[in-house]
């Protein structure tokens, strides 16, 4: 019968199944952060239990740490206990571990893919809803609570009901000046928040199969946004060389040989889906969120909606709460929009493509002088590339700082938060109230867009800018 | 894990949908490396449930009177959406509920629930927005929720019946928990790795 790529990498690895009851999986690699991972390590030693496989476990410290001097201690003591956690659990238990100052530290979500772990046909876990990042490669990765981290650790295995499969095919080609970022908002936007949960998601068509891994690694990264279980685009030869050579990756003849295993992951043609979607993606317009939920969006050209032209009640309460968060008036052109803070980072837009386009957009440039901007690199690795490019001067010439690798301004554990009331434009994924620091507001766009933003200190058609 | 067959309880409403976990549980207070003490935390965000002061705000949804030690929250479609944050169903749980009754859930937070014993129950939306118009207008209405007969009543005739995961309503009537019972598979799972 002929099967989705989830189906094929499902089947693989399943332990266990049988009537009435979820199926046991086996994990291929389960990647862990200082955040949802203490409860699950204290379960483990309460209960006596071992690690399972810590070859197959990878843990570094990416949401706490400061992007500033790390000579320096920690202020929050807090969060130096939470990291300090982490140090102890994976000598304790034996996993790889890259500290805070590890030249392999970073983003769990960069570090994956970056250090060749990230892989097609793999199953990968950890307990953080942007996992669907891993699927760009043509892996099953997803999200999970504490209590499965510890289930993980202790069996190796993940209990689970199947998902149903939903492709979203992008016909057609990314105009110009349309990043992978606007494309995934647009497709939000466009099912819903809600649109994809209880599937996987994945991406087919033109437009996705032209994207750069870094591309596509921002738009499996956002379909937890659309409330998907996970999201994935087969592997093709962008992904096989961005691959080769990665420390992790099988090396010479048994590369070549592990690809001809991956290119059998695809989906099968025919294969069912539960529910198909069709994008074009020539008519797509660069985007940014106007609202607290990655589904409120509108085009550069568009305006802030007003909620009276809303039918659904529940919907027009929502616009309603959403402007009266943000402070916008109804009808307000998207680029009157003024801004405080601009954040070019996260594991959606960090990596070294992301950071090479919005160099490009700000260089010989100065950002405005209402706007504090910051940069920053999603692993130590893209901060190292992108000081021997010069992309730092670059940045920091116009005004912009330059930091060290971590979450940062994306959910704002660490010092870097907007103050109540400050307005960003913010290359990360979420808007929802407060997520970058209490009383903040936040607008979703791509890089270059984030970057022509905090020149101008307002949007700005990226597709006019000189 | 604490079994749970039945309860009845006072029903508190957050009419709201897409309730998202950085709401129920901000980040900023993700920092404790315990999984209990996060109730003091639930809901506040800014303009959620306490004033700038740190007094509870009395026009936010829970605080209003007759939600006093409420058991069972009713809410809009998609609650928990976002973060993996097991913090959230925590939060929830350590200030009092044990049943979140909404039109739909996501996934990451209905899986977290189940661990944790809290249940989630879907039910059609206009059965939610009956018992939302019920709490209401009668302050300290009660429901009884019933995972044995899957039965959502009251004591004035009101009775629906939900479906749930058949595995998950098993662990959680008699307090399984996964990891015990997927040690149980440790025959298999070695016949798995040998074969990879």
């Amino acid at each position: 019968m002929a099967r989705t790529m989830f189906d094929k990498i499902w089947d693989a690895h399943i332990v266990d199944e049988g009537e009435g009851k979820p199926t046991t999986l086996y994990v291929d690699l389960h990647l862990v952060h200082e955040v949802t991972s203490p409860q699950a390590f204290e379960g483990l030693r309460l209960a006596g239990r071992q690690v399972r496989r810590p070859e197959l476990t990878v843990a570094t410290v990416d949401h706490n740490v400061p992007t500033t001097d790390r000579s320096l201690p920690i202020a929050d003591d807090i969060s130096r206990r939470q990291i300090e956690a982490l140090d102890t659990n994976a000598r304790d238990f034996g996993i790889q571990y890259f500290d805070m100052f590890s030249a392999s530290q970073g983003i769990v979500h960069v570090i994956g893919p970056e250090q060749g772990y990230t892989q097609p046909g793999k199953v990968i876990v950890c307990g953080d809803s942007h996992t669907s990042t891993h699927g760009a490669f043509g892996a099953f990765a997803l999200g999970i609570g504490t209590s499965e981290v510890e289930h993980v650790l202790a069996t190796q295995c993940l209990v689970q009901e199947k998902p149903k499969n939903m492709e979203i095919r992008v016909n057609g080609d990314l105009p110009f000046g349309v990043a992978a970022k606007d494309l995934i908002l647009a497709i939000i936007g466009q099912i819903g928040v809600g649109g994809g949960v209880g599937h996987v998601i994945e991406y087919t068509g033109e437009a996705i199969q032209q994207l750069s891994m870094a591309g596509r690694m921002t738009v499996c990264n956002m379909s937890i946004e659309a409330g998907a279980r996970a999201g994935m685009i087969a592997p093709d030869e962008t992904t096989f060389e961005y691959m080769r050579g990665r420390p992790q990756v099988p090396q010479g003849d048994l590369f070549d040989e592990a690809i001809e295993n991956w290119r059998l992951l695809a989906s099968d043609p025919g294969a069912h889906f539960d529910t198909v979607i069709e994008i074009d993606a020539s008519k797509l317009e660069p985007f940014v969120s106007w609202g607290t939920n990655p589904g409120m969006v509108t085009s550069i050209t568009g305006k802030v909606p007003d909620p009276e032209k809303i039918q659904d009640a529940s919907e027009k309460a929502a616009a309603q709460r959403a402007l009266n968060y943000m402070q916008l008036e109804p009808n307000t052109p998207i680029s009157e929009i003024m801004l405080d803070k601009v954040f070019i980072g996260s594991c959606t837009n960090s990596r070294i493509e992301d950071l090479r386009a919005a160099a490009e957009v700000v260089r010989g440039k100065t950002v405005d002088g209402r706007v504090s901007a910051m940069v920053v690199p999603g692993s130590f690795a893209i901060k190292i590339k992108a000081e021997q490019e010069g992309l730092d001067t670059i940045f920091m010439e116009a005004g912009f700082e330059w930091r060290e690798a971590g979450c940062s301004m994306c959910l704002g554990m660490n010092p870097d938060i907007l103050q109540p009331g400050e307005r960003s434009a913010s290359t990360s994924n979420r808007n929802f109230e407060g997520r970058q620091g209490p009383g903040g507001r936040t607008h979703l766009v791509s890089p270059e867009m984030a970057a022509a933003a905090a020149i101008s200190g307002h949007f700005v058609d990226i597709r006019e800018w000189e | 894990m604490e079994p749970f067959i039945r309860m009845t309880g006072v029903v508190a409403v957050l009419d709201r949908e897409n309730v998202d976990t950085d709401q129920i549980i901000p980040a900023v207070y993700l920092k404790r490396i315990e999984r209990t003490g996060f109730g003091q935390f639930l809901f506040s965000q800014p303009g959620w449930r306490f004033l700038p002061d740190g007094r509870l705000d009395p026009d936010f949804e829970l605080n209003k009177p007759g939600y006093e030690g409420g058991t069972i929250l009713v809410a809009g479609k998609n609650f928990g959406s976002g973060s993996s944050r097991e913090h959230a169903p925590w939060a929830l749980l350590d200030y009092g509920f044990k049943v979140i009754i909404a039109p739909s859930f996501a996934d990451i937070f209905h899986n977290n629930c189940f661990q944790n014993g809290m249940l989630p129950v879907v039910l059609p939306e206009d059965v939610v927005r009956e018992i939302m118009d019920k709490a209401v207008t009668q302050a300290g209405c009660q429901v009884t929720v019933d995972l044995e007969a899957l039965e959502v009543s009251d004591s004035q005739g009101f009775r629906v019946p939900f479906k749930t995961n058949e595995f998950r309503r098993n662990c959680l009537l008699k307090g399984l928990d996964d990891i015990g019972l997927t040690l149980q598979l440790e025959g298999k799972i070695k016949a798995f790795e040998e074969n990879i």
